[in-house]
């Protein structure tokens, strides 16, 4: 079981990826630089945060057009686990492999904090055997992390369950107040038609053991690493 | 020759600077705002390839890559 961390100009989360996978996970674990054009032999991509070529123009848009992204749109079409994070996800809705934009956070101010994420579905490789209402407990750390999509757009989401985080309080209820950014219906996550691509703004990566606060990313792994062994059994 | 573009938020696209921008005018004193939108703006020299195919490259290059088209709106002015 191998699994690709790529690697933009402007990534700075991918180590944290690439030690939650291959310490804490224990799966086999390899950097793609954002140039390579094949995914061949990855079993799951993780597309990390950071800051993408500076986020010129706008978050992932000049990553977007990266050689790889190519390739994980073939990976994603065959079915494998595609994660995004934060700029991760910016550059997936950029791409246009999820649906909708982010736009600046509606409080103007950078968020680095924990939140409380409601599980929505464990249809993803990445929330198997987590039922929907499970509360997470996974930091943010944006400025544009502000999810838009207009109302159809939004609606199909609900209808297709592709909503897979909610922003939430401590007991798991979706209030105005546990939105960090403004995001629509407080979303934090969400997964393209098929599920097997997600793209969330916290940062399970950060969090996979207690030693860091919290272990809840950890689950998103655990779950991921069980979804390609009963794929591949 | 020179063409400018112009990316602006769609209308009903909140721009949180636009309102704080805004708030902020008002604050100086300056009356009468009535709502600010902060967008690009984009000065883009091109060869001599006339003004018609001078606009159908700009328009893809904002389809493509200078606008996203789920927030923002665009506009392609070419002068001489």
């Amino acid at each position: 079981m191998k699994t690709a961390v790529l690697v933009f100009p402007g990534s700075n989360c991918d180590h944290d990826a690439y030690h939650a996978l291959k310490h804490v996970i224990g799966v086999d674990a390899a950097f793609v630089w954002h140039k390579e054009s094949s995914l061949d032999g990855f079993d799951a991509v993780v597309i990390p945060g950071g800051f993408t070529y500076g986020d010129y123009l706008r978050s992932g848009a000049m990553a977007k057009l990266s050689p790889v992204m190519g390739a994980v749109r073939r990976f994603a079409e065959g079915g494998g686990p595609v994660i995004g994070i934060c700029n991760g996800f910016q550059i997936l809705l950029e791409a246009g492999l999820l649906p909708g934009a982010m736009i600046v956070n509606d409080s103007l101010r950078f968020i680095c904090d924990y939140v409380h994420l409601r599980a929505g579905t464990d249809r993803t490789p990445f929330t198997r055997g987590i039922p929907e209402g499970t509360v997470l407990k996974i930091p943010v750390a944006h400025y544009q992390g502000n999810y838009y999509a207009d109302e159809p757009t939004l609606s199909g989401l609900e209808e297709r369950r592709q909503v897979v985080f909610r922003y939430c309080d401590p007991e798991g209820e979706v209030t105005s107040a546990s939105n960090p950014n403004g995001s629509a219906r407080n979303i934090a996550g969400i997964c393209n038609e098929a599920g097997n691509v997600l793209g969330m703004m916290p940062h399970p990566e950060r969090c996979t053991e207690e030693v860091l606060g919290s272990a809840d990313g950890r689950r998103l792994f655990d779950a991921m690493v069980a979804w390609l062994g009963e794929r591949t059994a | 020759m020179k063409a400018k573009i112009y990316v602006t938020l769609k209308r009903g696209v909140l721009d949180p600077q636009g309102k704080a921008i805004h708030a902020s005018l008002t604050h100086l004193g300056i009356d009468g705002v009535e709502d600010v939108r902060v967008g690009k703006f984009m000065e883009i020299t091109l060869k001599e390839i006339g003004r018609e195919e001078a606009r159908r490259r700009l328009d893809e290059a904002c389809r493509r890559l200078l606008a996203n088209t789920v927030i923002e709106e665009y506009r392609i002015e070419i002068g001489g």
